[in-house]
């Protein structure tokens, strides 16, 4: 029998989709592998509840407790602040207020760049600003600056879910008499909370993975975060640090600090898919 | 006909989505508590006409109406003072796909009172247990009150969206294809359902099944792309149209 072309042309695709899915997926757990296997012997327990002691960055005694905490007030405060305004503007963009208008457009667009900018340019553009009202490095600072670099992936990645709400849905809820406010509350958000919740997360990895927009305007300090005008550390600095010094067991220590960001953001996914099972099975389809 | 004021009455309503025409001149009054059948072939403007009545077509775009339509009195359209939610409020819809809420089977059906009222929960209890039986639902769930809606069967949630509808009080019950999508069971317990509800509802019904129309409409409405071409009680139109468009229909040459 002679072969099939479109059987042919099937198989090959299929062959072309595992390959690509098996390097992209392959690499990722190299990186991870890597970072494990360098990292993990130089883990302990005094590197995670410790601050730096005297010559550590020499090898000396004790641990990045000041990075750890430092890059859970970064993260987790820019992404509080990048919720409350995300979600007013991923709502507004509903097609029953401004969807479909040029504006709309506009702002989708505008996003999309922001999305592209580097982080270094909104590191120097918050250093800037800060210079200009005579602020120094500082948490707040910080925050600020990893708010601009998170907004725009969390409203655009909210935006596109809320698309997914079935026109006849709102309907439903319109045809009861309730208005716009009452729908967007009490029915939209219900059946989007999922997507919420993972365009959150994707917004929270990207705040506390980033290195170049905190380095000019927090700073870093051996200590514990004291207020939000003081600098503190972070997790990404801290592996640039400490992959910069000459001393292998410092090196070393770079890459274990590399494992505790990939287990922190690892854990806070796990922690919001438990949170989320609970949701989804209301979620109409 | 008779002589009692109508809830729905409709004079001279065009509606144009863009530059296409969906609805053409129509004048009619919808007899009260009885069933209306809208029927005619697919595209020809059925649900337009349907959702004109309790201004849903307003979420198109760039749609344009003309003309009145009059609901318990008020011009919906051209009266500027008109809170849309007001007049939907006294209209339940139910549609062909059944849409439950992303909430509970209690929180569904206590959805409107919740908005339109302030019920304290002994009211909410009351309601919910009231309306979950008229629509037959009530010995199915009444177990699982708190479970998602999602998790029933689409005769079940067609049957709960009625009565989501109805929790708000309305007068007038607007329906468009509400069987299409169920099996035969469930769709005869719908319309066994709307034959109960007819004694204290007005109903207005979109079907393409003329069997359908036949079983339970008292009063059938034909629209031919976008025009009304015949309106009358069921036996007159279905025994002696007088339109030849119509007398196609019936004998199923257009569909």
């Amino acid at each position: 029998m002679r072969p099939n072309p479109r059987r042919v042309e099937e198989n090959i695709f299929k062959v072309l989709m595992i390959a690509s899915t098996t390097i992209v997926v392959s690499s990722l757990l190299i990186v991870f592998a890597v970072v494990i296997i360098k990292g993990a012997p130089a883990l302990s327990l005094e590197m995670i509840t410790s601050t730096p002691k005297g010559g550590y960055y020499l090898g000396g005694e004790g641990g990045i407790l000041n990075a750890i905490t430092g890059s859970l007030c970064l993260a987790f405060g820019a992404t509080i602040l990048s919720i409350i305004l995300a979600l007013p503007v991923a709502l507004y963009l509903q097609r029953d207020y401004i969807g479909k208008s040029k504006f709309a457009r506009a702002v989708r667009f505008s996003l999309d760049v922001a999305f592209g900018v580097p982080s270094i340019v909104y590191g120097v553009f918050g250093f800037i600003i800060m210079l200009y009202l005579g602020m120094k490095a500082c948490l707040l600072g910080g925050i600020f600056v990893l708010t601009l670099l998170e907004l725009p992936i969390m409203i655009r990645a909210m935006d596109e879910v809320i698309k997914t709400v079935p026109p006849a849905l709102k309907e439903s809820s319109y045809a009861i008499g309730a208005n716009r406010l009452e729908t967007t509350l009490r029915v939209v958000l219900k059946q989007i909370f999922p997507g919420i919740v993972s365009a959150v997360i994707l917004a929270f990895g990207r705040g506390i993975g980033d290195a170049a927009s905190i380095l000019f305007t927090t700073g870093y300090t051996d200590r514990l975060p004291q207020s939000l005008f003081d600098p503190v550390a972070s997790l990404p600095l801290a592996v640039f640090f400490q992959l910069g010094t000459p001393f292998p067991e410092v090196q070393q220590r770079a890459y274990a600090s590399a494992l505790v960001l990939l287990v922190l953001v690892l854990v806070l996914s796990i922690l919001s898919r438990i949170v989320t099972a609970k949701y989804k099975r209301y979620v109409v389809r | 006909m008779n002589l009692k004021k109508q809830h729905i009455s409709v004079q001279n309503l065009s509606v144009t989505y863009g530059n296409q025409p969906a609805l053409m001149d129509i004048t009619l009054k919808i007899p009260d508590k009885q069933i209306t059948a809208i029927i005619g072939p697919s595209g020809c403007g059925k649900t337009t006409l349907l959702k004109s009545f309790n201004r849903l077509i307003d979420l198109n775009d760039e749609v344009k109406v003309s003309g009145t339509v009059n609901v318990d009195g008020i011009d919906i359209y051209n009266d500027k003072y008109v809170d849309p939610t007001y007049i939907r409020k006294k209209m339940g819809l139910i549609f062909q796909k059944p849409f439950p809420l992303p909430m509970s089977i209690y929180d569904n059906v206590a959805y409107g009172p919740r908005i339109h009222k302030k019920c304290n929960s002994k009211e909410l209890d009351r309601l919910v247990n009231h309306y979950l039986k008229m629509v037959g639902l009530w010995d199915e769930v009444s177990d699982r009150l708190s479970t998602p809606a999602s998790k029933l069967s689409s005769g079940q949630q067609q049957r709960l969206c009625l009565a989501r509808s109805l929790a708000v009080e309305p007068e007038i019950l607007l329906a468009d294809e509400p069987t299409s999508a169920l099996d035969p069971i469930s769709a005869q317990h719908i319309e066994k359902t709307f034959m109960e509800l007819k004694k204290d509802y007005t109903i207005i019904v979109v079907t393409h099944i003329l069997r359908q129309a036949r079983r339970i409409a008292d009063y059938l409405v034909f629209l031919y792309m976008g025009k009304l071409i015949e309106h009358g009680p069921t036996e007159v139109i279905l025994n002696y149209p007088k339109e030849e468009k119509t007398r196609a229909y019936i004998k199923g040459e257009i569909s």
